[in-house]
């Protein structure tokens, strides 16, 4: 595999007309030919789902396969805050370059500027289809469209639907896609899970999925397989992410050949509810607009356990304003995570178990007065109340930043296919446009510009080449062989009786990953991980417990599969980082840092993507480099002080 | 604090189920109610016996995919409350809490607290959308669209889905589901153009799986989102003028 | 006749019947509270009643072309609740623990049964005073004499009890479907909702307290 050479397919010439100039040089099918070519998507969030959909509507066979059992259930339906486009409603100087300039410079120059460039040039027809859809976006009281503003950027651009845009999103792409299904040009399997990608000749030609509620393992083809199933932050068990989200799909794939890039870049959030005990299940994400009337501190002498409201002014410390006084409260995600990791591991943590910080709404409350506070915050006062039971009006938020988004995934080019021909990976289970840090309200925009507005014109150029073929049929001897590997692996899997729980083995890895490839990661802890994760891994399979049998619903079997492809990954995450010897974005290197704790980018080394290839040993990838060219921005240094 | 859970068990859908008792103890009353269902599953695995299966997944009361009966309310005490919002505050130390899953006839129970709600993808699947192929819809500005309109869309748009509505009512009706869809796009003047063909659509097909509304108002006490039953009425006066409007192309 | 398949459909026509029924059931007891007057104007008013457009329509006309309208109202009122309950009985999947109803009342519960009641009743009633079928009617029950004959039926303490239990049945099954029938037309809106039921609350108070005032005042002698 090594062999395979990374070709971005980056179109030259001016950004602005690349798209359009790759797009007229695309093949294209005509559309009575369409019917006769066969797409698999996996996948029903933003992304999946809206491929899906426009695949149908131009006329292609589309098979839909989630886990969930039903599309709307897809994690994208939890985003709080909006979407972004540069639609310049407000006048306010925002503008197609200028998204472009914020997304790159927020990712922290590690994105190439073709992919962000095309983004922010689609966010515009994203609004359009959107409301077009029925879409309610807040609105104005003249009955136009409203925005508001969001970290990273200093124009108002992002659209919402008050703090469930992305559940508004997804039913939008749902509906269009549930229309397909009636009219019989998508056909939707519920409840199945793929477990393997098919190659033939080098390329992708189906899947191997387990349904399960029956276990039944059964084998679909197809001329392109478009992998649509977001992101890994559930490698450290507890964060923002739904429960099932999982890196099968793109763990198997990257094992049968696809580069996987920058597995390291994960982006922790820093206002989240801190986990209570040990039982929690996951971790809930606090809408980062908290921090603009909400001031964060700790006690100053760690060994001060007295009530918030009982410690004096002098003996808080409000250590973002003190030590980043420009930005103070607002300084961005990875900057503010990082502060209060170190305030908690200095041992000022708040909290019966230490593990958070305050954010405190008293001045707030007196400057503006309650009701101003209510009418800005009170969902989220409402939802604190109700999982914490402590009223943030009176007593301050304690939040601890939460693993949320994952930017890396797998390498894709300029059309979105992986490093296997006919296999696409769209949304945030690619690593295209992010970087090493993604912007608040981007990751709605990335996953429908790649569902609805990218992939459909793209796919036709591949699946050109296969006019008057048939997807190659599921009695291939390649669909047999992955059907009985997979079938040894459930087996082998629901042998395992031993004395912990599958949960417990997870909470494990999740403590492990935290710990040395969380926040802030070096050297020592790094080589520590990579070299106790396998033994980890191999106590999992000795002795982890699966009940039940493999012939019904079982999701504790569920778990243990996706739990191995999480364990995989987690060493190539810990190997990344340990290639990376810079801080960039959420990756932070500890080596590499300024005496006043600020992130050192490497830009003479490693302005590259990193993609790593399957060995067969997920200690020891193979890596494969792809240069990054800033032709139109100038990589400068952030500050926020 | 400490618990007895009766939970309906059924090992598939042609099992006849029944109610097996647990003891939970030691149970913090910050946990969130899945939470004590987790702590107790990892008991029963370690016992040999098998968890009990149940359906849940963002934990924020968004997706949609918990819900279960608790002490026979859909979604349990608190009103306004997705089931992974429910906290063991929410009971006391020493409670028996009686746990079961959703009934309808077109709500299989597949395993223990888990049942099939596809029927709710058919009747978007009737009508349930907005047609306008990607990349034909007209520049977003060009429809204002009045603030109040707008809001009151959402507030049905806000459905998760969770099928609470059609748990809580004892003649099985999906009418607030159906309605909260309906009412999200007819509302819209982007989805005026297929308001009367869209309602009759999702009407007919919801009548195909589900039972009637006799207006007891268990739905609205029910949902997560507090849904009014409003909506109910918009759509039974939308499906009327439907039918007397439609031109013989029934 | 597509319309009326549909179960949105069928309650529509509930609505619609249940307005007509809800007409004939207020002016019913506003005429019968003539008997207060004595002095045979009930007598006069079921005569009015059967000279009703006279002579522009015949004698009787009028009066059954309205039991008519009424029978076919009751008809299909019958007919759609028999259908949506069967309807409902199949959609229906019984929760074998308990169950802890939030907000349905006493009256939409029983729906069913106050309907099924009040129906029965209305065949006595009928029995009793229009076609003077024993042991119904009351002894020497005579065609045309109204007031005399309610007299007669009502001083009979046994009838007198099952005409005020029937007339609270009516009532909580008015007091659900007046309130319920804007609903199945469509007729919601947050503005005047809450009247919604304050219109319900107080039609099924009157037409109580004014039926049920009959067999008591006749019961206690007041009347007759």
């Amino acid at each position: 595999m090594s062999t395979v050479r990374l070709d971005a397919k980056t179109p030259p010439g001016p950004l602005a007309e690349a798209w359009d100039n790759h797009r007229f040089s695309l093949k294209l099918v005509n559309p009575a030919n369409k019917r006769h070519f066969k797409i698999i998507v996996i996948g029903t969030g933003l992304a999946g789902a809206s491929a899906a959909a426009t695949l149908a509507e131009l006329g292609y066979q589309v098979d839909v396969f989630t886990f969930h059992d039903t599309p709307r259930r897809a994690h994208s339906i939890a985003a709080q805050g909006g979407i972004n486009a540069a639609k310049n409603y407000r006048n306010d100087g925002d503008s197609v370059d200028r998204l472009f300039y914020d997304t790159i410079k927020g990712g922290d120059f590690r994105s190439r500027e073709a992919n962000v460039y095309r983004l922010a040039q689609l966010s515009l027809n994203i609004i359009d289809q959107a409301t077009a859809q029925g879409v309610p976006f807040a609105r104005e009281y003249g009955g136009l469209l409203d925005n508001r503003s969001f970290g990273g950027a200093q124009v108002a651009r992002t659209f919402y639907s008050r703090g469930q845009t992305g559940q508004q999103l997804l039913l939008g792409a749902y509906q269009a896609m549930a229309r397909q299904v009636g009219l019989g040009t998508v056909r939707l399997r519920v409840r199945t899970e793929l477990m393997d990608v098919v190659l033939k000749e080098g390329r992708a030609v189906g899947v191997v999925v387990r349904d399960l509620l029956t276990g039944e393992i059964a084998s679909h083809s197809a001329h392109a397989v478009v992998l649509c199933t977001g992101g890994y932050s559930n490698v450290y068990y507890l964060s923002t992410n739904a429960m099932t989200c999982n890196t099968t799909a793109i763990w198997r794939a990257h094992r049968r050949g696809a580069a996987f890039a920058n597995p390291c870049f994960t982006q922790i959030h820093p206002t989240c509810i801190p986990a209570a005990e040990d039982f929690q299940s996951k971790l809930t994400l606090m809408s980062e607009s908290l921090r603009n009337d909400g001031r964060v501190w700790v006690p100053a002498s760690p060994d001060d356990d007295r009530p918030p409201r009982q410690i004096p002014e002098d003996d808080r410390d409000y250590y973002l304003e003190r030590v980043y006084p420009a930005f103070g409260n607002l300084v961005p995600r990875d900057v503010a995570s990082r502060a209060a990791k170190r305030m908690v591991d200095a041992g000022h943590g708040v909290g019966s178990r230490k593990n958070g910080v305050y954010l405190d709404f008293q001045d707030a409350i007196a400057r503006l007065g309650r009701q101003a506070v209510t009418a800005r915050y009170d969902n989220l006062m409402e939802m604190y109340n109700r999982i914490t039971d402590e009223d943030p009006y009176q007593v301050p938020m304690r939040i601890y930043p939460a693993p949320h988004y994952t930017m890396g995934g797998l390498w894709v080019d300029y059309n979105l296919m992986t490093t296997i021909p006919g296999l696409y990976a769209l949304g945030e289970a690619n690593f295209s446009d992010h970087g090493a840090n993604r912007l608040g309200a981007s990751a709605l925009m990335q996953g429908l510009a790649d569902g609805y507005f990218v992939l459909p014109y793209t796919i036709g150029d591949y699946v050109a080449g296969f006019l008057n073929e048939s997807p190659v049929p599921t009695s291939d001897p390649a669909f047999a062989r992955a059907e009985a590997q997979l079938q040894e692996r459930i087996s082998g899997l629901l042998s395992m009786k031993g004395g912990r729980t599958v949960d417990d083995f997870h909470r494990q890895l999740g403590r492990v990953v935290w710990d040395e490839c969380g926040m802030s990661r070096n050297e020592e802890g790094l080589d520590r991980a990579v070299a106790h994760l396998p033994d980890l891994y191999e106590e999992f399979r000795r002795d982890a417990r699966v009940p039940g049998d493999g012939e019904s619903l079982n999701q504790t079997l569920e778990k243990a599969a996706r739990l191995e492809d999480f364990f995989e990954l987690a060493m190539a995450m810990c190997v990344d980082a340990r290639h990376r010897e810079e801080s960039c974005g959420g990756h932070f290197r500890e080596e590499h840092q300024t005496p006043q704790g600020e992130a050192v980018r490497n830009d003479e080394r490693f302005t590259t993507v990193s993609a790593w290839f399957w060995t067969g040993d997920p200690t020891r990838p193979s890596l494969q480099e792809e240069p990054l060219a800033f032709e139109n921005v100038e990589l400068t240094t952030r500050s926020y002080k | 604090m400490n618990i007895t859970l009766r939970a309906w068990r059924q090992a598939g859908p042609s099992d006849e189920g029944g109610f097996e008792t647990y003891q939970v103890s030691d149970l913090s009353s910050d946990m969130s109610f899945l939470e004590m269902l987790d702590v107790l599953n990892e008991r029963l695995t370690l016992e040999g016996l098998e968890p009990i299966a149940f359906d849940s997944d963002c934990r924020e009361g968004i997706c949609g995919a918990c819900g279960v009966m608790i002490n026979g309310r859909a979604h349990g005490p608190q009103a306004a409350t997705a089931t992974c919002q429910l906290h063991m505050r929410s009971f006391q130390d020493g409670d028996t809490i009686t746990v079961e899953p959703w009934r309808a006839a077109a709500f299989e129970v597949i395993r223990d607290l888990v049942v099939d709600r596809s029927a709710f993808d058919r009747i978007v699947e009737a009508g349930g959308f907005i047609t306008v192929a990607t990349g034909s819809a007209p520049e977003a500005n060009l429809t204002p669209v009045p603030k109040e309109t707008a809001e009151t869309a959402f507030d049905a748009a806000a459905c998760i889905g969770c099928g609470a509505c059609v748990a809580a009512c004892p003649n099985s009706a999906a009418q607030l589901f159906t309605a909260a869809k309906a009412s999200h796009l007819n509302l819209l003047p982007q989805g005026g153009a297929e308001r009367y063909v869209r309602t009759e659509r999702m009407v007919d097909t919801m009548e195909r799986f589900f039972g009637s509304c006799t207006n007891h108002g268990e739905c609205e006490a029910a949902c997560p989102k507090q849904i009014s039953i409003d909506f109910i009425a918009m759509m039974n006066r939308d499906y009327v003028k439907a039918k007397v409007n439609s031109r013989g192309n029934a | 006749m597509e319309f009326y398949r549909s179960a949105v459909g069928k309650k529509w026509v509930m609505g619609v019947t249940g307005i007509a029924l809800l007409g004939f059931v207020l002016a019913h007891m506003i005429g019968n509270l003539k008997v207060y007057l004595g002095d045979g104007q009930l007598d006069s008013y079921a005569h009015f009643l059967r000279e009703l457009l006279y002579p522009l329509l015949p004698k009787t006309v009028t009066l059954w072309l309205m039991r008519t309208g009424l029978v076919i109202a009751f008809l299909l009122h019958i007919h759609a609740a028999a259908s949506l309950t069967l309807l409902n009985r199949r959609a229906n999947t019984a929760y074998r623990g308990p169950r802890d109803l939030a907000v349905a009342s006493y009256a939409s519960r029983t729906m069913r049964w106050s309907g099924v009641i009040v129906a029965v009743f209305l065949l006595w009633h009928l029995a009793d005073l229009t076609w003077g079928v024993t042991p119904m009617a009351p002894e020497g029950w005579t065609a045309g004499a109204v007031e005399a004959n309610l007299a007669a039926s009502l001083s009979r303490g046994g009838v007198a009890v099952l005409y005020i239990v029937a007339n609270l049945l009516l009532g909580v099954h008015i007091y659900h479907g007046a309130w319920s029938l804007f609903q199945s037309l469509g007729l919601a809106h947050p503005s005047y909702n809450r009247w919604r039921r304050r219109f319900a609350q107080a039609f099924s108070a009157v037409i109580v307290i004014g039926n049920v005032s009959i067999p008591i005042a006749v019961w206690t002698g007041w009347v007759g």
